[in-house]
């Protein structure tokens, strides 16, 4: 495809969130550098790079996890949908009903599968029995799920498989019905039939939500996504399409790590 | 060649001095072995002992109390007589006493001790977080005797003076409830037992809540967080439920020390063997009864009817503390189920 | 109100509900030490150590209570704490198959939650009734039975908190199964059965309900361990209870001088340890 057009098409895709000119410290260390960076929506864009490069740190700003802990610190600009979420007027809880996250460990709530995707929606909606049951089956089949474990809802979530328990969490973040998905490695902890499973739930989920997916699987960032960043040392090194960064990397650097020559 | 044969074929063939040692390892192997089994036994001699000392308690208790037992049969219960002249004994009013000031220390306890747990592991800033965990440890070191003697002479009349009026008049009015607290404000009696026994377990249930609120993995709480929970949702329905086995093991540890204690409730409660419906009056609990009583009584049958109140007392706390432990075996069965 | 707002307002409530309690649980310990420090500092001077209880209306001090107390603590704590060890030992490193070591294990459990009157009135019937006559012995074995759980518990956790990777390496080396446990393991945990011994001795400080019906209490200096014996707890019981003014002051200064030395114990378990306990 012609480079001119697939720019103007990028440009034409709406832009879901906008990082300008993100700096990020945890105490005096600083983690983040002049990160410049657009995410387009409805689409699956990959964070990868080497350990401590940054991804992980730079994912849990766009739902400001970082804010539970008193030494982390964002500065500069994060525009979702046009607004600064890095503003002291935004509300964190709102934030994160619209932000939604799936940690690289599964980690069901002490309660049963029913309630652990009831959990999320009954903050922020109010629903009669019937409809809730509407939506814990509609997560569930959205996660891939449903067929599994739908005679035993009431059982613990943590009596799940691995596998399981992290499409669980998926379910759950996708229950509420948020606008972007925040994966942050959430096949690293998984076999390798369960990974499948999940990579084949991201390729569908782009349809309704923006996802951003952080994965120290280059593999798998070129399976998946959509856009990949390359991230070193807390700086954003390249950002493209997909098979762009992988086939004919703009920088050396993206080269040398998609080459494997280190990292 | 030879030389090189001989060291191929090695020493051991050729050397008596090493098929002596040989035979010597062989002894000190079995020496080592001796001295194994040896402390094995030994060891499981002393865990044999402790059980020894559970039976020796039961069965000492049980003989002490025979006489009072064979008198009194199961009538002992019932009655709230206490009459050291007439010999006539009952264990109503203390076992009521023991069990309602029971109630009362966990009924202020167990909220206090969670919003104390609450406030350690998520509000305090992180260098308050140690100088007062110590200070809420402090309350458990401080021993016994002083919370009696604290609570006789000092807080006892400023309780009769200040706040028992105004439970009297708020309380007391209120119906069905109002009957609690009724009676003249004398400072002592089994509200104030259970008052001064809640700040004694606070410290325990506190602590234990602290501990198992603090080991709750941090994703699980971010999971709950990244989907928009307040800090009071994350801790209700998703910390509390994943520590219950823990929460509850320290509410039976709290109540356990609220059973038996002594001193603390000795000093305040009254030592009356007379049977109450208001909270204000002076009552009677096993513990404090036993320790007021038992160096004075003449007589068989009344050293009788105390230690078979102690035996009563032994029972509730070994029942309570047992069917703690098959709670949290049960609870902790039932969360790991796998598929 | 709309559901957001409410679940904001009951989150706020909840936390500053959460303060409160904090406060008064400091409010407590606060008012408790103050009063100890007012009412007991007056009476501390060297007289306390010098002089023996005395009768209702003359002046005295706490001598033969505090050596009784001090003889029966170090009594009790040197029959209970081999015991504890001993059994700890168990059930740390021969406690995986069988029946005994869960069975001991609650066990241990129930005695260390029991009620301490309960164990004074077992010593009682099973000791003093038989020789006929109180004794200081008798208290330092009810001490005794209460040092027991403590330092069953603590050994036993500090033994599990060594790793295998440390017997194993002992045992590779060819060490029979008791040398590894007494030379490395146990070694290794010194420092926390230490600190759990500490603890027990904290805890049978304060402890008055045992020794009311097994050494009962005596007015004179006594260092014969066979015959009723002095205590500060009791003496302060008895003290307190009385109508005697100088006996409640000397009831004060006893009870500061006791919490004192159960703080410091514990102080001093807590930075024992700290300082004393390697990492892996």
């Amino acid at each position: 495809m012609n480079a001119a057009v697939l720019q103007s098409v990028e440009q034409a895709l709406t832009q879901k969130i906008q990082v300008k000119n993100l700096n990020f410290y945890y105490g005096r260390f600083q983690a983040l550098k002049s990160i410049n960076l657009n995410i387009p929506e409805r689409k699956v864009t990959a964070f990868i790079g080497p350990s401590g490069c940054g991804k992980s740190t730079l994912l849990r700003t766009f739902n400001r996890m970082y804010a539970l802990y008193p030494n982390q610190e964002a500065r500069g600009e994060i525009l979702l949908d046009g607004e600064n979420i890095l503003g002291p007027s935004q509300d964190l809880n709102r934030l994160r009903a619209k932000v939604g996250m799936v940690f690289q460990k599964p980690t069901p709530f002490p309660m049963s599968i029913h309630d652990n995707i009831a959990f999320g929606v009954r903050l922020y909606e109010s629903l009669s029995p019937r409809e809730m049951e509407e939506r814990v089956e509609w997560a569930l089949r959205k996660a891939a799920l449903w067929d599994e474990v739908k005679d035993k809802l009431k059982q613990s979530g943590t009596s799940l498989s691995g596998g399981q328990q992290q499409r669980l969490c998926i379910a759950r973040g996708i229950a509420v019905k948020p606008e972007v998905l925040l994966l942050d490695e959430p096949a690293s902890a998984l076999d390798p039939i369960s990974t499948g499973r999940i990579e084949e739930l991201v390729h569908e989920l782009k349809n309704d939500y923006t996802i951003v997916i952080v994965t120290h699987n280059m593999q798998q960032a070129a399976r998946v996504s959509d856009y990949t960043a390359y991230m070193y040392l807390g700086e954003m090194v390249e950002f493209g399409v997909t098979d762009e960064v992988f086939i004919k990397p703009k920088k050396k650097e993206t080269e040398d790590y998609i080459t494997g020559r280190f990292g | 060649m030879s030389a090189v044969v001989n060291q191929l074929q090695g020493p051991a063939q050729a050397d008596p001095a090493a098929l002596m040692s040989r035979t010597i390892s062989d002894a000190s192997l079995r020496k080592q072995y001796r001295l194994d089994q040896l402390f094995r036994h030994a060891t499981r001699f002393f865990a044999f002992l402790v059980l020894a000392l559970l039976a020796g308690i039961l069965i000492s208790l049980l003989v002490g109390s025979l006489s009072s037992i064979r008198t009194f049969g199961f009538g002992f219960f019932a009655s709230a007589e206490w009459n050291p002249v007439t010999e006539q004994f009952g264990a109503l009013v203390p076992i009521v006493g023991t069990l309602t000031t029971s109630a009362i220390a966990l009924l202020i306890g167990i909220p206090v001790s969670f919003g104390i747990a609450l406030f350690l592991t998520e509000l305090s800033p992180k260098w308050l977080r140690r100088p007062l965990g110590t200070a809420i440890e402090l309350l458990a070191a401080i021993p016994s005797i002083i919370y009696g003697m604290w609570g006789l002479f000092v807080f006892a009349p400023v309780f009769a003076s200040h706040v028992q009026p105004i439970l009297k008049s708020t309380l007391g009015s209120v119906p069905i409830i109002g009957v609690l607290f009724r009676g003249p404000p004398m400072g002592i009696g089994v509200l104030t037992a259970g008052i001064i026994l809640a700040i004694m377990v606070i410290p325990f249930i506190a602590s234990v809540m602290r501990d198992v609120f603090e080991v709750v993995p941090a994703v699980l709480k971010e999971s709950a967080y990244a989907l928009g929970s307040t800090t009071w949702e994350v801790v209700w329905h998703v910390v509390l439920p994943y520590t219950k086995v823990g929460v509850v093991g320290g509410i039976m540890l709290g109540l356990g020390r609220a059973l038996g204690e002594t001193m603390a409730v000795t000093f305040v409660i009254g030592n009356a063997h007379r049977l109450s419906a208001s909270l204000m009056e002076p009552g009677n609990s096993i513990a404090s009864a036993l320790a007021n009583e038992f160096t004075e009584a003449v007589g068989d049958l009344y050293l009788s009817a105390l230690i078979e109140l102690g035996l009563v007392l032994f029972f509730i706390t070994f029942v309570v503390l047992a069917l703690s432990k098959l709670l949290l075996l049960r609870l902790a069965r039932r969360e790991g189920r796998k598929t | 109100m709309d559901l957001y707002t409410r679940r904001l307002l009951i989150n706020r409530f909840n936390l500053a509900v959460s303060l409160l309690t904090m406060l008064f649980g400091l409010f407590w310990l606060g008012w408790i030490l103050f009063t100890l420090f007012k009412a007991g500092f007056g009476g501390l001077s060297a007289k306390l150590f010098l002089e023996m209880t005395p009768p209702p209306g003359s002046d005295g001090g706490l001598l033969n209570a505090i050596m009784g107390s001090l003889l029966m603590g170090a009594a009790g704590t040197a029959l209970g704490t081999p015991v504890g060890i001993m059994a700890g030992i168990y059930l740390a490193e021969f406690g995986s198959r069988g029946w005994l070591a869960p069975v001991t294990r609650f066990i241990s459990d129930i005695l260390l939650s029991a009620p301490s009157i309960v164990v004074g009135l077992f010593i009682y019937e099973a000791y003093v009734v038989r020789v006929g006559h109180f004794s200081g012995w008798a208290g330092a074995f009810a001490l005794a039975l209460i040092v027991v759980p403590v330092v069953i518990r603590t050994t036993e956790n500090m033994l599990r908190l060594v790793p295998d990777s440390l017997r194993e390496a002992a045992a590779a080396l060819g060490a029979p199964q008791w040398k590894v446990i007494v030379l490395v393991t146990v070694r290794a945990a010194k420092a926390g059965i230490i600190t759990g011994i500490l603890l027990a001795i904290a805890r049978i400080s304060g402890e008055t309900a045992p020794l009311l019906f097994t050494s009962l209490n005596n007015q004179f200096w006594t260092s014969n361990m066979n015959a009723p014996m002095a205590n500060l707890p009791v003496v302060i019981f008895q003290f307190a209870m009385s109508p005697y003014e100088d006996w409640h002051k000397l009831a004060w200064a006893g009870a500061l001088l006791i919490t004192l030395s159960v703080l410091a114990l514990n102080v001093l378990a807590r930075v024992f340890f700290r300082n004393r306990t390697a990492t892996y």
